[in-house]
């Protein structure tokens, strides 16, 4: 049974700045590109390279080190440095520098499948696994081990094109100029899993993806294009799940607990990509925009290359950023450094000006007028978790659910008193999360 | 080092945009929603209903000001909840109420029942209502003696003075709409059904007028300012009360009518009943909440000492905010019955074990 999700808020959508500009290639190859270690969720990779190593593109120059997915180089070149640089998440990364020669030359160890229909569930796994494929909407959960973890279980996949996030349109240009690649990606995927039908959600505001993708599908029919409410968080995971199929993700829990998969439709073609052109990750969609931006642009950039260079790629900016993020503005990361570089989860570049900005202003008293508790998509109620975090009393957070919280920032959003309650729910977030390996530890201890 | 790196760049936590709604922003829609019924008090009571509704709202912004220089705190004036208060106050006293006894009032609100509870947000009881009872309780005269409008009055006395000398004609005693014999007795009153709509009836400076309340409240629900469901919640339950048990021997869907047109209910229900601070946040909790005022309206208009219940049902519904909240909690995202029930044996067994 299908249902909308509860809540959610509407915020302006501004798609309109990029949504008609085709995915473009950086109009100059990038001179250096500075690839981070720590591309998905997991433990970082291992560098495989030493400086003064030349490298091709498509080689792998991070190994695997725990959960993750190996790193390919980009661009062929020399390899100049491998150390800590500015990183996206925050902080410094191990990365390697590579320079280009602009040879590009290929090195990768993929092989081409034509037909994919005679490969094993274990052989596209461990084709993904060695193209190095991530969740390309942001989080970067390695597809892989979502892929061999769910197989038996899941008797659903989902393919992610809502793309509710404000601004950015990324995905949406991937589905119009390369749909073939996004719903062979799902066969591929449908076939690993065993399945015959898979499903694409698409909000409704991108109504001419939704035709083409139809048309593309066409008589086949193992594939339904469902055309969803443009609502935020329409494309978190589990609204998703919860919109199409009715079933609702239990706390704590996995997609594959209520037998989903859900893959973004840029995971997907990056599938195809490996499988059918033995291509690994080495290139994402970027939409660079914001109000900021003299000339907003989708791009098919390598990764690594620094949001200086994408920025000056989309002519720079037209009036004074206020802020740039990674991602989209509800749940987008603050970058102080434009040397950070595009790693495989990056989906958008965006530069906010002041007016477009929520404004830096201090937090007034909350009038408990309800509207967080109103449109929160996880059934909690920030005003009271947000009145004991203030207090520190982490515990009683943690009895009202805080831990279910997604950070979708829509009780954020809507807020009239401009109150921080996403950050303040991450600060309960860590600290439980502490309290609770301190529990462990002292648990640990008194057994031994 | 490149030259962009001078950029001033804010770093924060997302989300990086907010809605264009604020708390200043709530609270002028509210008061343009009261507008209309404000219109409907002068149009019947005369300028004096302006002037009242203007002091109150003056004493209001002016008390809180002054508290909150007096305690060296942040400056509050600028959300507007004072001038809220002012004006619901003013709407829930007679028209004839010398405009001192008014600025009691507002100083009660104010300053008692908001400020000295930590101001806007921290206030268990709504502040107008609680200067509402306080004012009932010192002056209890004053504040039920009600002119009819049209009737004799000349619309301009005590504009200036704030004094109103109560004789003859502009004193109405009998069947008045908050009178006991109505309430009490099952007697109707003697305007019309549609006067008592409109307003035409005597009574409170902003009560009077059902339609324009009911207008107001319309637009604060189009423009999302309340929530629809503690005014219908809070409405139906005194439609379907006083249409089961119609008093004196009238006609129910008559006896219901009146019921819903007359006295504090509709400003009640839109109003006063949906003060975010003193009303409940979840779904289930605000629909809990407008059945219990209307069943405490329903009661103290059938069997209480005073002829009217609305301020006293919201003003006890309020204390249990936080009980109805709790009762309220939304179910846990992804959490089934089948869980639940796993949940609870499984910690009747660890109990027993």
């Amino acid at each position: 049974m299908k249902q909308s999700f509860y809540g959610g808020v509407h915020p302006h959508d501004r798609k309109e700045l990029a949504r008609h500009k085709e995915i473009a290639p950086l109009s100059a190859a990038p001179k250096q590109v500075v690839i981070a270690m720590s591309m998905h969720i997991g433990a970082p990779c291992k560098p495989i390279v030493a400086v003064g190593d030349h490298v091709k593109v498509g080689q792998k120059i991070g190994e695997i080190a725990g959960l993750g997915a190996p790193i390919h180089a980009s661009v062929s070149g020399e390899v100049k440095a491998v150390e800590p640089r500015p990183y996206v998440g925050g902080g410094k990364c191990m990365s390697v520098v590579i320079e280009n020669d602009f040879q590009d030359t290929w090195g990768s160890e993929l092989v081409p499948h034509a037909d994919y229909t005679k490969l094993s569930a274990d052989e596209i796994v461990n084709i993904v696994k060695e193209a190095g494929i991530t969740g390309m909407g942001g989080a970067g959960f390695p597809t892989h081990v979502k892929i061999s973890s769910g197989i038996g279980k899941v008797d659903t996949v989902i393919l992610n094109g809502a793309e509710c996030e404000p601004y950015i349109t990324a995905d949406h240009r991937l589905m119009l100029e390369h749909g073939e690649k996004v719903i062979g990606g799902l066969r591929i995927l449908l076939q690993a899993f065993g399945l015959k039908n898979g499903v694409i959600g698409v909000e409704e505001n991108k109504e001419d993806a939704i035709e083409h993708l139809r048309a593309l599908v066409g008589g086949r029919g193992d594939v339904t294009v469902e055309s969803l409410r443009t609502r935020y968080p329409q494309g978190a995971e589990k609204q998703l799940i919860q919109r199409i199929t009715g079933r609702e993700v239990p706390p704590g829990g996995l997609p594959a607990h209520v037998g989903c998969a859900v893959f973004n439709v840029g995971t997907a073609a990056a599938v195809y990509d490996a499988v059918v052109e033995g291509k690994p990750v080495t290139h994402r969609v970027i939409t660079v925009t914001g109000d900021a931006i003299q000339d907003p642009k989708n791009l098919m950039v390598p990764l690594g290359v620094s949001f200086q260079t994408l920025i000056d790629e989309a002519k720079g900016f037209k009036e004074e950023p206020e802020r740039i993020l990674t991602g989209g503005p509800m749940m987008g990361i603050a970058q102080y450094d434009l040397d950070v570089t595009c790693i495989k989860g990056t989906n958008a570049v965006l530069c906010l000006t002041k007016h477009e900005a929520a404004p830096v202003v201090e937090e007034e008293v909350c009038l408990r007028c309800g509207r967080c508790v109103n449109v929160c998509p996880m059934h909690l109620t920030p005003v009271y978790m947000h009145l004991y975090a203030e207090k520190g009393m982490w515990k009683e957070a943690e009895a009202l659910n805080v831990m279910d919280c997604i950070e979708c920032g829509s009780c954020n959003y809507i807020c009239p008193a401009r109150i921080h309650l996403v950050q303040s729910f991450r600060v309960t977030k860590g600290e439980l999360r502490n309290l609770a390996a301190k529990e462990k530890a002292a648990k640990e201890a008194a057994k031994a | 080092m490149n030259e962009e790196k001078k950029l001033n760049l804010t770093v924060a936590s997302s989300p990086h945009v907010a809605s264009p709604i604020d708390t200043q922003n709530l609270m002028r829609d509210v008061l343009i929603a009261l507008v209309p019924a404000l219109i409907m008090g002068v149009v019947f009571f005369g300028p004096r209903a302006l002037v009242a509704t203007i002091i109150s709202v003056v004493a209001c912004e002016f008390f809180e000001w002054a508290y909150r220089k007096l305690m060296k705190k942040s400056c509050a004036n600028k959300d507007l909840s004072a001038a809220v208060t002012g004006v619901l106050l003013a709407f829930v006293c007679a028209p004839t109420l010398p405009y001192w006894m008014l600025i009691i009032g507002d100083f009660f609100a104010i300053v008692v029942v908001k400020q000295l509870f930590g101001g806007l947000g921290q206030n268990f009881m709504n502040p107008a209502l609680g200067g509402r009872a306080f004012l009932m309780l010192c002056y209890p005269v004053a504040m039920t003696t009600w002119i009819v409008p049209g009737i004799g009055a000349d619309k301009w006395a005590g504009l200036i003075s704030g004094e109103v000398t109560m004789a003859g004609a502009d004193i109405v005693t009998g069947a008045t709409p908050l009178s006991a014999d109505f309430m009490h007795g099952g007697l109707l009153p003697e305007a019309s059904l549609l006067d008592a709509f409109v307003g035409n009836v005597g009574g409170c400076i902003g009560e009077v007028s059902a339609l324009m309340l009911l207008l107001g409240g319309l637009y604060l629900i189009w423009r999302g300012v309340i929530r629809a469901r503690i005014p219908v919640a809070y409405i139906a339950t005194v439609a379907v009360l006083t249409f089961a048990f119609p008093m004196g021997g009238n006609d129910r869907l008559t006896w219901m009518l009146y019921q819903l047109c007359t006295g504090g209910l509709m400003l009640g229900a839109f109003f006063m009943a949906t003060d975010y601070v003193t009303s409940p946040v979840t779904k289930k909790g605000e629909v809990i909440f407008g059945i219990g005022c209307g069943l405490l309206t329903v009661f103290i208009r059938y069997f209480g000492g005073y002829p009217e219940g609305v301020s006293y049902s919201i003003l006890i519904m309020n204390c249990c905010v936080w009980l109805i909240d709790k009762v309220g909690k939304p179910n846990r995202y992804g959490v089934t019955k089948e869980m639940k029930a796993a949940a609870k044996a499984k910690a009747k067994a660890g109990k027993e074990g």
